[in-house]
């Protein structure tokens, strides 16, 4: 844009570069809303065929939204709101709901299927090969184009080269004469257009001609693997209307048997037929089970103190180190600040997971560095006072950098008018110190040492990576020395026997209550402290 | 002021956009290599959620196996004129799971046989069926472990298990027992020349599959198995007067008898241990032969680990790596084409075997190894016991484990052993 024209357009701000500039506004308002109203109109049938009616509400209320704001000229505000709102909703609010709605049901390990899915696995698992049963080398063949239809399998006999065709109405022996045979494969067939392997492949995809694709026969059913095919049967069926499985050979019946947060084909005498279950609303299980579970409910107390303790600590001695040596360095007679502070924060460029597990050995009792360099004899890790303290020494090294960064450049922020002052009136260092400096710094570092101590409430990798929440007592192998809640919850939730998902949410909907009861309690007693400014 | 409305209108429209397409799960994040069948892939090791590939046939396994899947991948690529993908997937298991149950997983799972248990769980894997003329080509131990409920699941390829090594300096011989094989190096560890004569790795935590192979030897087992075979969850039996005679004898090589057996040599330092040549012998399996070969070059030897003295041969935990259908892949017909037929063939186990050097499952193509180490390693997973599959065995690893960290850090053994039976009852009981 000239100089002129920029003169211009200032001189006359409803002139001719005001309207120009208009179009240009127009023209990408009307492509992105064409876009955004393209894009739902796209996704619709797809949606609309998987029937994910609340999915199409949501994406045809963004558009109304979106439409009703900035097609018109009014909601000039909500101009400026939309965005913000849709971003928390889709990555603030739409988590935590999603989490909410995860925890009222049983889905994890075993419930990841519907039951309908349940059920034809728990019979396709159960199919076998009959005595007997014969193999055969498969090709398919069309009696139209290959890509038309209807097919039918041509299967040799692997062991007497008799040539069938198979069709969903059963098996029917080939003329010989008939069919051309390579290499024990059928490569040609009088009648049928033969498939290549890609079609085949093709056409036994979800929602395919071939997918399910049967031969019955006297013993059971031909069905293909890869490109043979094998005889199978499964003795056992389900009958819907009873909802039970009977397994026809044995007689005998599996209906559905609550245990635990799921229910099991069992049979009258408990055999469990599968460990497979499916998914199902649980609705407030999750969240009784998290508060009536023997195991949750006698180590909760202590767990949740320690989690406390250790965040209070990690937050108080790296506030307290960090703040010690940001105040030594401050000093202008120290020579080489810039080298002191580079050399301090290196534990901050270290990656902390392998930060921590390098600190893990470090702590290891016979070949350690620590045990061997000091000449101590302590189980670090064994013991459960000493690796508390191991714990807090290893997340006191990788977090004191962090608060050296913060309260140095909040001691730089402090105007030292404020010292001078307080020095012509007679102040020694410390009186400066405890008096002016710090409640100054406290001010803005304050809000930090909150967040500080909502992140290392929930330090899952300070205690994993450490010592994986132990050390154990064998009475209690799920509750471990340094464990901490997320750390506990983690191992009840997915380290045993699988994921529980489900109720792995209930517990993250708790902690994410507590830690933000927690938060909201520590904002409101830092707000006493801006009064000191 | 219009202008900067307009502006800001613009502005806004492009983060919209970009919701939008968030928000319609557009994203085409496809970030998965996917390069024709003919080049080495890189895997993606990254800890975001696996993303499926675009070849014809996508076979997921775990990054360090991706080298030699490939080739044999590739053969078959050529063979059936389709392009095939292997992808190194760090949660090989559990990504898989997820992926698989949200039908944009692979094709064909590579993994160990003990994962089938969850797998079959889960109904993410289709049992396979092969003649008994196959399977009577691999190793029985190996076609045992992946059977699960009477149905085969896996095409194994490859058996491991531990075994011990021993540095000839120290431990020149074929021990019959595992007091000699302490003993052997006993006069090193006295005269300082070595830090402990046997490297068991337990760690704080314990490790149950390190104490295996002692623990069978003195009689204890961990599930029983019913007459056919399987293992059986409601017989648990780390209570049984046998189990506990066991741990009793486990923990005569503990840190307040021998000292043999420390809670300080753990997963983190057990090798170092051993290639500095501070340890006399030590149990592992072979993965750890690269290291050892690369440290001590000649002076070391692997043996099956011996049992106790006087007491029944050692039975370590055997595993096999094998070749899965997914239940919800997209290609089945390429898929089932690939696990039994493309694989299973002596050709391509032969090529699996050159490229990975790691004891093979089918029986000829070990006649043909030479390397004394290959074939020593699959000797003891022959003589090892399939670990077991079931989802309950899930339940064991972790309280076992604490228990043996237990009993050779001092505690009681037959008490121990009697908590460690409750809890771990009471956690498969609540499965």
């Amino acid at each position: 844009m000239s100089r002129a024209e920029d003169k211009g357009r200032r001189r006359d701000p409803e002139g001719r570069t005001e309207r120009s500039s208009g179009v240009v506004g127009l023209l990408i308002k009307i492509v992105a809303l064409g876009t955004i109203i393209g894009l739902a109109v796209m996704l619709t049938p797809a949606l609309v065929g998987t029937d994910r009616w609340g999915f199409l509400a949501v994406v045809w209320g963004v558009v109304a939204v979106l439409g009703v704001t900035y097609a018109t000229r009014r909601f000039v505000p909500a101009k400026y709101l939309v965005p913000g709102t849709l971003l928390l909703v889709l990555f603030v609010v739409y988590p935590i709901l999603m989490t909410f709605q995860l925890s009222t049901t049983n889905y994890g390990d075993g419930t990841r299927t519907s039951k309908e899915v349940t059920v034809s696995r728990i019979i396709g698992a159960a199919a076998q090969q009959a005595e007997g049963a014969r193999t055969f080398e498969l090709a398919v063949g069309s009696e139209g184009t290959a890509t038309s239809g209807p097919y039918t399998f041509l299967l040799l006999d692997a062991a007497t080269d008799e040539v069938f065709a198979g069709t969903p109405d059963g098996l029917t022996e080939l003329d010989p004469d008939t069919v051309t045979v390579e290499d024990g494969a059928i490569t040609a067939a009088e009648g049928f257009t033969l498939l290549d392997r890609r079609q085949i492949n093709e056409f036994s995809q979800r929602g395919g001609e071939l997918e399910g694709f049967a031969v019955p026969t006297d013993n059971g059913v031909i069905t293909a693997q890869g490109f043979s095919a094998v005889e199978l049967y499964s003795p056992l069926e389900y009958d819907a209307a009873a909802d039970t499985i009977t397994n026809v050979e044995t007689g005998v019946d599996y209906t559905p048997v609550q245990s635990g947060d799921r229910k099991l084909f069992t049979s009258a005498e408990g055999e469990r037929l599968s460990t497979q279950s499916w998914e199902e609303n649980v609705g407030l299980d999750n969240y009784v089970r998290a508060f009536t579970d023997p195991r949750i409910s006698s180590d909760f107390v202590g767990i949740f103190i320690w989690t406390l303790v250790f965040a209070v600590l990690s937050v108080g001695t790296t506030f307290a180190l960090g703040l010690f040596l940001a105040s030594v360095l401050n000093d202008a007679r120290v020579r080489g600040q810039r080298a002191y502070r580079s050399i301090l924060l290196l534990p901050y460029a270290i990656p902390g997971f392998i930060a921590l597990l390098v600190w893990s050995s470090f702590f290891n009792s016979e070949f350690g560095l620590i045990n061997n360099v000091l000449n101590l004899d302590i189980n670090w890790l064994g013991n459960p006072f000493w690796a508390k303290v191991a714990v807090l020494l290893a997340n006191l090294w990788l977090g004191f950098p962090y608060m050296f960064l913060v309260c140095t450049g909040a001691l730089q922020a402090i105007p030292s008018d404020y010292k001078e002052a307080a020095s012509l009136d007679g102040a020694t260092g410390w009186t400066n110190f405890s008096k002016i400096t710090f409640p100054l710094l406290l001010v803005a570092v304050a809000p930090l040492l909150v967040s500080s101590f909502a992140f290392n409430f929930n330090n899952f990798n300070a205690i994993f990576l450490l010592t994986e929440g132990g050390p154990f007592s064998p009475d209690n192998p799920t509750a471990g020395g340094t464990d901490i809640l997320i750390s506990y919850t983690y191992r009840l939730a997915v380290g045993g026997a699988g994921q529980q998902i489900g109720f792995a949410s209930a517990i993250s909907v708790v902690l994410f209550i507590i830690t933000g009861v927690l938060a909201a309690l520590q904002f409101r007693a830092t707000r006493a402290l801006e009064e000191v400014g | 002021m219009r202008t900067r409305t307009t502006r800001t209108t613009v502005r806004s429209f492009a983060v919209v956009a970009s919701v939008s397409f968030l928000l319609t799960g557009c994203s085409g994040a496809d970030t998965a290599s996917s390069d024709s069948s003919g080049s080495a892939q890189p895997a993606s090791e990254s800890a975001a959620p696996a993303v499926r590939g675009d070849e014809d046939l996508i076979i997921w396994a775990e990054p360090d196996r991706v080298e030699y899947i490939q080739q044999v991948a590739d053969a078959f690529a050529e063979e059936n004129g389709i392009s095939v993908g292997v992808q190194g997937i760090v949660n090989t298991r559990q990504d898989f799971i997820t992926a698989n149950s949200a039908s944009n997983g692979p094709d064909v799972l590579a993994g160990a046989h003990d994962w089938i248990g969850q797998l079959v769980q889960n109904g993410a894997v289709d049992p396979l069926q092969l003649s008994p003329d196959d399977l009577e080509a691999y190793s029985e131990t190996a076609v045992d472990a992946s059977t699960y409920r009477d149905q085969l699941y896996a095409l194994p390829y490859m058996v491991e298990s531990v075994a011990l090594y021993c540095n000839t300096e120290y431990a020149p011989d074929t021990y019959s027992s595992i007091e000699d094989v302490i003993a052997a190096s006993q006069s090193a560890v006295d005269d300082g020349t070595i830090d402990v004569p046997l490297v068991l790795q337990q760690g704080q935590l314990g490790d149950a599959y390190h104490m295996q192979p002692l623990f069978t030897s003195a009689g204890g087992y961990i599930f029983g198995r019913d007459a056919e075979g399987n293992y059986d969850p409601t017989d648990l039996g780390l209570n049984t007067p046998d189990s506990i005679a066991a741990a009793e004898k486990i923990a005569t090589l503990g840190e307040d008898e021998t000292n043999t057996i420390r809670r300080s040599i753990s997963s983190d330092n057990y090798l170092s241990l051993f290639t500095e040549g501070r340890a006399g012998c030590m149990v592992s399996g072979p993965w750890a032969l690269p290291d050892v070969r690369e440290a001590l070059g000649e002076d070391y030897s692997i043996q099956p680990v011996p049992g106790f003295e006087g007491m029944q041969p050692a039975e370590p935990f055997m595993g096999s790596q094998g070749f899965m259908v997914a239940s919800n892949g997209e290609n089945k017909a390429f898929a089932e084409e690939f696990v039994t037929n493309g694989i299973n063939s002596e050709e391509a186990m032969q090529t699996l075997f050159e490229a990975s050097n790691q004891p093979p499952a089918m029986e000829s193509v070990r006649e043909g190894v030479t390397d004394e180490d290959v074939l020593m390693f699959a000797t003891a997973a022959d003589e090892g016991a399939p670990m077991p599959a079931i989802p309950a065995m899930a339940e064991v690893f972790a309280p076992l484990g604490q228990a043996w960290s237990a009993i050779i850090g001092g505690a009681d053994p037959a008490e121990t052993m009697n908590q460690t039976q409750e809890t771990i009852a009471n956690a498969i009981a609540s499965q």
